[in-house]
Order: C-alpha cells, then sequence, then structure tokens
C-alpha cells in the first residue's frame, strides 16, 4: 500500500467512479435478464405449438412462466430499490437460468415434439394439473405420510437416545443391550416387514414401529459413541466441584455428546424416511408412498412425479428443521456445516 | 433497598485447612504389571501455607494431588483434610488444572457456576457468581463461550470457578504450564494477592523451579518416579518477591542442584 502514490490513487478513484455504476448494474443485472430470458422461452415452448397430447393447463402454465419472467427481470433490473429482496434474486439469478432452460427444453421434449416417450415422460403442466385437480388426495397422503413419519421417528428418537446413553454410562446395561444391538441393529428395518404386519394389531402400528426401528438404531450407536467420548478431564472438574452421579450425567455427559447425538438423529431420519416409502408401498393405506404405489397401478406418471416432488420436499424440510435445532443447540461449537 | 442495606456483606470464610498426607504410595497397573509412583510420601501442610511440589515431568507429582483432591484413593497410606479422611472429592478442595477444561458448551459465566449448581445452591447464591468472575477481571466476557477466549482468559475462568466454591484448599496442578510467559508472570501475582486475600491453602504442582520460590512459602522437591521426598525447604521471604533477589537464586541453585541440574548452573 505504501508504494502507491497520492496521484495514482486520485486518478483510480477517478475513473472508477465515472465508470462504476452503470457497469456494475449492467454486471449484476445480466445474468437476471438471462434468467428472463430463460423463462420467456419456456412460457413460448408452451405457448406457440400446439400439445401432441390432451392437457388442459398448457396455456396457464405459458402465461405463468412469462409472470415468472416478467417479475424476474423487473426484479435483478431494479434490484438496488428492492432490498433484501432484489439481493437473494440476483444471487439465484443463474440457478433461475438454469431452470427455465431446463422447462423450456423440457417442455419441447415432451409435449410439444414427443423426443421422450410420452407417458413415462409428462410434460411441466401434466404435473401443474395434479397439483390443482388432484390436491384434495395429494393433501392426505401427505398428512398421512407426516403424522406416520412424526409419531415414528419421535419414539425411535427418544428410545435410541435414552439406550446410547445407558449403554454409554453403565457398564452393566452395556453387558446386556451391546450384543442384541449388534444382532439386531444392522439389518435394514424394511426386512421386518412382512413379520411386523402380521403380528401388529393394525398395518400403521407396524409401520411405526419400523420407523422407530430405523431411527433408533443409529441415533443409539452414535449417543453411545458420544457419551463413551467425553473426556475423563470434565468428569474430574465436575466430581471435584461436588457434582453427583446424576449430573454428571445430565450436565456433563449428555450435553457433551450431543453434536454426536445430532449426527445419529440425522442419520436415522435418513433411514427412516425409506422405512416410511416401502412400509405406505406395501401395507399402509395412505401416505405418499402409497399414493406412488396407487399412481402406477392407474399409469397415471404425471402424479408420481408430482407426488415425487412433494415427498422430496418434506424430507428436505425435515433435515432442514433437524439443523435448525440443532444449531439451536450447539451454538457453542464453532464451525457446523450449514444445510 | 432497605433489605439491601441491612443484607450482611458476603463473607468469605477462607479458612485454609490443614492438609497431611501420611506414608502415601501408589501404583499404577499398566497391563497387569504394577508401576510405582509414589513411594512412602508424608508431608504436613500447615493451614493458609502456599506449598509448592517441585519435580521433574514424569515423576508422580500430579498424582499425588488427584489423591489430595480424592479423585482416586492411594494404595496405602492416609490423606486427611483438617484431620478428616479423605475419601471423595469434596468442593473444600478445588482443583485448577494444567489445561482449562471449561465446558465448552456452557458460557463464562454458567462454567463458573458449575460448582455451585452441582451442589444445589446456585438458585440463592448467584451473587457469588459474579463475584468470582469479577475477582479475576473476566466481567465483560461472562457471556462469552470457552472457544472464544484466550488460553489466558480460559485459565482465569477456570480459577473463579474453583474460587467461587470457597475452598479450603487449592490444588492447582501446572495451572500456568501452558500460558505465554508474560501472562504467565502477570498471572503468578495475581495468584499470591488472592491467596493473601482469600486465606485457602494451596498446593501447587510445578516444574518451573522459579515459579516454586517465587509463589511459595515451602517447597517440596521430588525425586525421579517413584516419587519420594528429596528436600523441603523454606523460603523466608514475603511476599512480593523480586526475581532477582540473590537469595532466591541462591535457593534456586540450590533446588537444581537437587534435581541434577547443578551442571548449567
Amino acid at each position: 500500500m505504501s508504494t502507491f502514490s497520492l496521484s495514482d490513487a486520485g486518478i483510480v478513484g477517478a475513473r472508477r467512479a465515472k465508470a462504476t455504476p452503470f457497469l456494475d448494474w449492467a454486471y449484476a443485472s445480466a445474468t437476471g435478464v438471462l434468467a428472463g430470458i430463460a423463462w420467456i422461452a419456456f412460457g413460448l415452448s408452451c405457448l406457440l405449438w400446439d400439445d401432441l397430447g390432451d392437457w388442459s393447463r398448457t396455456h396457464a402454465v405459458g402465461i405463468g412462466a412469462l409472470i415468472i419472467a416478467a417479475a424476474t427481470l423487473v426484479g435483478t433490473l431494479g434490484a438496488d430499490h428492492l432490498g433484501r429482496l432484489g439481493r437473494e434474486l440476483r444471487q439465484r439469478a443463474p440457478w433461475l437460468t438454469a431452470l427455465g432452460l431446463f422447462l423450456a427444453l423440457w417442455e419441447a421434449a415432451t409435449a410439444k415434439f414427443a423426443w421422450l416417450p410420452l407417458p413415462f415422460f409428462p410434460p411441466p403442466q401434466a404435473i401443474i394439473e395434479v397439483y390443482t385437480d388432484d390436491l384434495p388426495k395429494l393433501f392426505d397422503s401427505v398428512i398421512a405420510s407426516v403424522k406416520l413419519q412424526l409419531g415414528g421417528y419421535l419414539i425411535g428418537a427418544a428410545a435410541g437416545f435414552l439406550t446410547g446413553v445407558s449403554i454409554g454410562w453403565s457398564r452393566s446395561i452395556g453387558y446386556w443391550v451391546h450384543p442384541v444391538l449388534r444382532f439386531i441393529g444392522p439389518l435394514p428395518a424394511t426386512a421386518w416387514l412382512p413379520i411386523a404386519f402380521f403380528t401388529f394389531p393394525s398395518s400403521w402400528s407396524a409401520s411405526t414401529f419400523l420407523i422407530a426401528l430405523a431411527t433408533a438404531f443409529p441415533v443409539t450407536v452414535l449417543t453411545w459413541s458420544g457419551v463413551a467420548s467425553v473426556s475423563n478431564a470434565y468428569y474430574d472438574v465436575a466430581r471435584t466441584l461436588g457434582a453427583k452421579p446424576s449430573f454428571l450425567v445430565t450436565k456433563v455427559a449428555i450435553p457433551a455428546a450431543l453434536p454426536h447425538v445430532f449426527v445419529g438423529l440425522f442419520m436415522g431420519l435418513g433411514s427412516s424416511f425409506a422405512v416410511l416409502v416401502v412400509a405406505e408401498m406395501i401395507g399402509v393405506k395412505a401416505g405418499l408412498g402409497w399414493y406412488l404405489q396407487w399412481a402406477q397401478g392407474w399409469a397415471a406418471y404425471a402424479n408420481m412425479y408430482a407426488a415425487l416432488i412433494v415427498m422430496s420436499l418434506l424430507c428436505s424440510s425435515a433435515i432442514t428443521l433437524l439443523f435448525r435445532v440443532r444449531d439451536r443447540l450447539l451454538v457453542w461449537q464453532r464451525g457446523v456445516v450449514k444445510w | 433497598m432497605v433489605a439491601h442495606a441491612i443484607a450482611e456483606p458476603i463473607t468469605y470464610p477462607a479458612v485454609g485447612a490443614s492438609l497431611d498426607i501420611e506414608n502415601v504410595s501408589h501404583a499404577f497397573d499398566i497391563d497387569g504389571a504394577l508401576l510405582p509412583v509414589l513411594q512412602d510420601v508424608s508431608l504436613r501442610v500447615e493451614p493458609r501455607e502456599f506449598v509448592a511440589l517441585l519435580g521433574p515431568s514424569g515423576c508422580g507429582k500430579s498424582t499425588l494431588l488427584r489423591l489430595v483432591a480424592g479423585l482416586e484413593p492411594p494404595r496405602s497410606g492416609v490423606l486427611r483434610e483438617d484431620g478428616a479422611l479423605i475419601r471423595n472429592p469434596h468442593p473444600s478442595r478445588v482443583v485448577v488444572f494444567q489445561d482449562p477444561t471449561l465446558f465448552p458448551w456452557r458460557n463464562v459465566w454458567d462454567n463458573v457456576a458449575l460448582g455451585l449448581e452441582a451442589q444445589g445452591v446456585l438458585k440463592h447464591q448467584r451473587q457469588r457468581v459474579d463475584d468470582a468472575i469479577d475477582l479475576v477481571g473476566l466481567s465483560a466476557f461472562r457471556n462469552v463461550y470457552p472457544h472464544q477466549l484466550s488460553g489466558g482468559m480460559a485459565q482465569r475462568a477456570a480459577l473463579a470457578r474453583a474460587l467461587v466454591n470457597d475452598p479450603k484448599v487449592l490444588v492447582l496442578d501446572e495451572p500456568l504450564g501452558k500460558l505465554d510467559s508474560l501472562t504467565r508472570i502477570a498471572m503468578q501475582t495475581e495468584l499470591v494477592s488472592l491467596w493473601q486475600r482469600k486465606g485457602f491453602t494451596t498446593l501447587l504442582v510445578t516444574h518451573d523451579a522459579e515459579e516454586a520460590l517465587v509463589l511459595a512459602n515451602r517447597v517440596i522437591v521430588l525425586s525421579e518416579r517413584p516419587a519420594k521426598i528429596k528436600a523441603d525447604i523454606r523460603v523466608e521471604r514475603p511476599h512480593p518477591r523480586h526475581r532477582g533477589d540473590p537469595y532466591l537464586a541462591d535457593l534456586r541453585r540450590q533446588v537444581l542442584g537437587l534435581l541434577g541440574l547443578e551442571a548449567t548452573w
């Protein structure tokens, strides 16, 4: 810095001041303009040609795409006046561009020119049609899935946590539980499906049990390893300060193990999703898995894609929620991964 | 306001206890083989004394502290605090370890409050936590998590966590060993002034002869493992002491000689 002379800095500063605002604005808006063009392309791809099949929402989807294009253009060109919304829009403009192009290509490849075999690859408007026309059934399925998942997961997480703390803490409990854990834990919970469905009074309780089982195993193992890996120094400190065993468990072992517990909860969430979908496909007469199965029976491929998208959003939200809770509880950790 | 006015000022009992270590021997069981660490150590520490245990590293000084703290029972011999047998850890004998070992999931205030919380008296004595934090000069950092503290501040917090319990015996296991030399000198001075104000008995383990001589009334020199008491040296100098005091330099030569390092002097 010290090698700069004052006059150099002045010249550079002057040149920048003249050229910068417009160029900056143009640069920042460029991707936004591209995104707008991509969405216009999608809208036109819907409206310019006639559909090869019979879809009722083509026109509406085309108009919708053009509205999004207009909003994107206005939003990015005027981002400086829109505050945070404008900044976020600009930041997401590359993704919006890619999405618009993908949708335009998809539209052309399916509804317009049938480059992809038709019943298996429905166009975007067919999927939108599912959301508008089959909403009640889809909504009921979502509610059923969420209820089943939540019940099973909470039971499994609580059971896994308690088991993990017990075997991490007590040698004698570990002696009995550890072999059982090793024998049953690695078995995929779905392998129990046939047995569970006729030993449990209802398919719902069987599925809850299996989801709980799939959740409990990783939660148990990671809670256990978390409790077992707590440094003895923490216990020494607490003991010299007058801590009783119950204090050592609740105020030392458990908080120290929490980062591990959350890894277990995360893994349990993943494997419980798999069990949920399979259970719904095989035995439970409700939920998104059942909806998928039902749609396949009717060769309603658009419904399957629609259900898949909803499912993915639900699973992703569940994980987001878990990470939010973790960030709340583990503020004391540094460098935690942002989901 | 009235209640505040007539409330008694917070008084610290601050009566140092005596310690008796009687014929204590200890050994570690390493894969079935016994490794002797302490051999027939006997020592009496008077109330309010500041005793430094000095010895080569790995000689068993820290083990002796763990026995005094009650974290482990000795293989033979007995330890007493004010004549009462030491069987378990007790907050009247608090240890400050070489690593601050603050609980990373608690902020400074909650870390310092740990002892009172464990003893179930925190609800009515929150003021003591504030006082202890003020005492070590961390008032501005009470809501900070340990990973945001420097090494010196973390060790101060650990000191506050010990002092909040008004210990009769403060057991220090090389608490300044990992600090940089400037922080170290500053904290040595603070330690002495705390000890003078509070009047607890202090047992300090260190392998730094200068630290032992600047701080303690009595320096106990231990031998190589298994540790035996080699010498019991009184340091007849009031605090504050000067590091360049010829009397201390003389003692230091003597002490280093006992540790087998006279060639360097």
